[in-house]
């Protein structure tokens, strides 16, 4: 039996593998671009079930309200006018948020044990309870999603509504977008539904929609349809080819190895020595001769 | 605290190795990872029409306890009814909100009169407020209300006065605003939800 409501299939900081036998159905949110009217309902039912207030901002002189994701903003629309061709402006509005990676970098930058935990529905969880505050998620999130709390220190994001998923009901973004942008079902499904889309925006004059599914993170289990697929630098400076930095592969694939096993070879060196060649004897006469 | 080269070592050490162990996965507890505990599992949920515009969109409400004699209910969270044919569980950022308006401290909740030339709202009990609105409306019929028209056909019209309701109406409660305004003669009524 497991010990949780969803089951774990990785957690972070930790050797011992997750139970791995039962085959829960991987699930997925798909945001279509095209369909977005940026009303920011997604933004206000992620407050209201999260039950997060964030500070009252100001105008920065763009729709984004608020500037940026921040610890009780978990889910923020991003507006970009974008001229795509001569004489042809576009208003990309694009849904920002965690992406739910196949292959997390902040679950593999993450040194607090069970701080980050991976669901094999495919949903990233943070526990804020195990978070020290450290900031390698930050670092290792390819798409610059997570942010730590000024008032804990503990890092935040989007859950996918971790909590209404394993009791069988879909994401309060999805559940109350009014254009149906925002649809949520097994990730298979979710790619039948965006193909659909694809076609029929291709028929609308968009040769380059498609389907948004990075498997630089081994897929994601957030989607977009996007109109330009070849650009998705467009909305808002969506990663074209997202990957894990090099330097968290560097530091937990050779770094961590390498030392565990210098410190390894000290021990078995010290008890070496230890037992050859003993605790250093210091003689009467030399102690005395250092005192004086 | 006076310590020697010797335990200076052995404290370094210590210290090393602990941090290595744990580094390695070797950590003395290890947390439960749990999902946040579904917060409506016992909630009672109520079915209403958001307030704010014609759309009448429907809403689930759901409130702290089972109405048991002794638990004060409180609105906990809102969110669009899947089952009403209007919005199928949706909701715009003002009815997702919704939770917040029924929360908020400036919300109105119970009758407040302000003088003419005043700047201050006093509260009045309702029994006032519907005298004082009864009286004015029957001085104000009996003054401007038009049984014919110039050319003597009847008209029973009262054009003076207006008319606003609420707008999260049953269709049973937009029939009796309907006969109360309209069997008084009068014809501006409106509402934001156009009952």
């Amino acid at each position: 039996m497991a010990l949780q409501s969803l089951d774990i299939k990785a957690r972070s900081a930790t050797t011992t593998p997750s139970p791995a036998v039962r085959e829960t159905m991987p699930v997925a949110k798909l945001i279509d671009i095209s369909k977005c009217i940026g009303c920011k309902a997604c933004q206000a039912a992620c407050m209201e079930w999260n039950d997060l207030r964030d500070e009252v901002g100001t105008n920065v002189g763009v729709y984004d309200n608020p500037a940026d994701l921040s610890a009780k903003s978990w889910t923020l629309m991003r507006f970009s006018e974008v001229e795509v061709e001569q004489g042809k402006l576009e208003w990309l509005i694009r849904k920002d948020g965690c992406m739910h990676c196949a292959d997390p970098g902040c679950l593999k930058a993450c040194p607090a044990p069970g701080a980050i935990v991976q669901y094999s529905n495919g949903i990233v969880d943070f526990h804020e309870e195990n978070c020290i505050g450290c900031g390698y998620c930050v670092t290792g999130c390819p798409f610059n999603v997570p942010r730590i709390s000024a008032q804990d220190s503990k890092a935040y994001k989007c859950t996918l509504c971790s909590d209404r998923v394993a009791v069988g009901m879909e994401p309060a973004c999805v559940k109350t977008c009014p254009t149906g942008a925002i649809v949520f079902g097994a990730k298979e499904d979710m790619i039948t539904h965006a193909e659909g889309r694809v076609t029929d925006l291709k028929s609308r004059g968009y040769a380059n929609a498609g389907l948004y599914d990075p498997q630089g993170v081994g897929g994601t289990h957030v989607m977009y349809v996007l109109q330009h697929a070849d650009k998705p630098e467009l909305y808002s400076g969506l990663p074209r080819d997202p990957a894990i930095s090099p330097m968290v592969g560097l530091w937990k694939g050779v770094a961590k190895p390498l030392a565990s096993f210098a410190i390894g070879l000290v021990a078995i060196g010290s008890l070496f020595h230890y037992v050859m060649k003993g605790p250093n004897e210091v003689s009467k006469d030399i102690e005395k001769e250092f005192e004086e | 605290m006076q310590v020697t080269r010797r335990q200076f070592f052995k404290i370094c050490a210590g210290g090393l190795g602990s941090s290595s162990l744990a580094m390695l996965g070797f950590s003395p507890s290890d947390a439960l990872a749990e999902a946040r505990e579904f917060k409506l599992a016992r909630t009672t949920e109520t079915r209403n029409t958001c307030p704010y515009c014609s759309v009448g969109c429907g809403i689930l409400i759901y409130s702290l306890g089972d109405k048991a004699k002794n638990v004060h209910a409180q609105v906990v969270h809102i969110e669009g009814d899947p089952d009403h044919p209007v919005n199928r569980g949706t909701l715009c950022p003002k009815g997702a909100g919704l939770l917040d308006f029924v929360r908020s401290p400036n919300r109105l909740k119970h009758p407040e009169y302000r003088a003419p030339g005043s700047k201050e709202w006093t509260r009045i009990s309702w029994d006032e407020a519907f005298t004082r609105i009864g009286k004015l409306m029957k001085e104000d019929r009996d003054k401007n209300f038009i049984a014919k028209n110039k050319d003597g056909v009847t008209v029973n019209r009262w054009v003076t006065t207006g008319f606003l309701a609420a707008s999260a109406s049953s269709n049973e409660s937009g029939y009796l605003t309907h006969k109360v305004v309209r069997s008084l003669g009068m014809l501006a009524f409106d509402n934001q939800a156009r009952v």
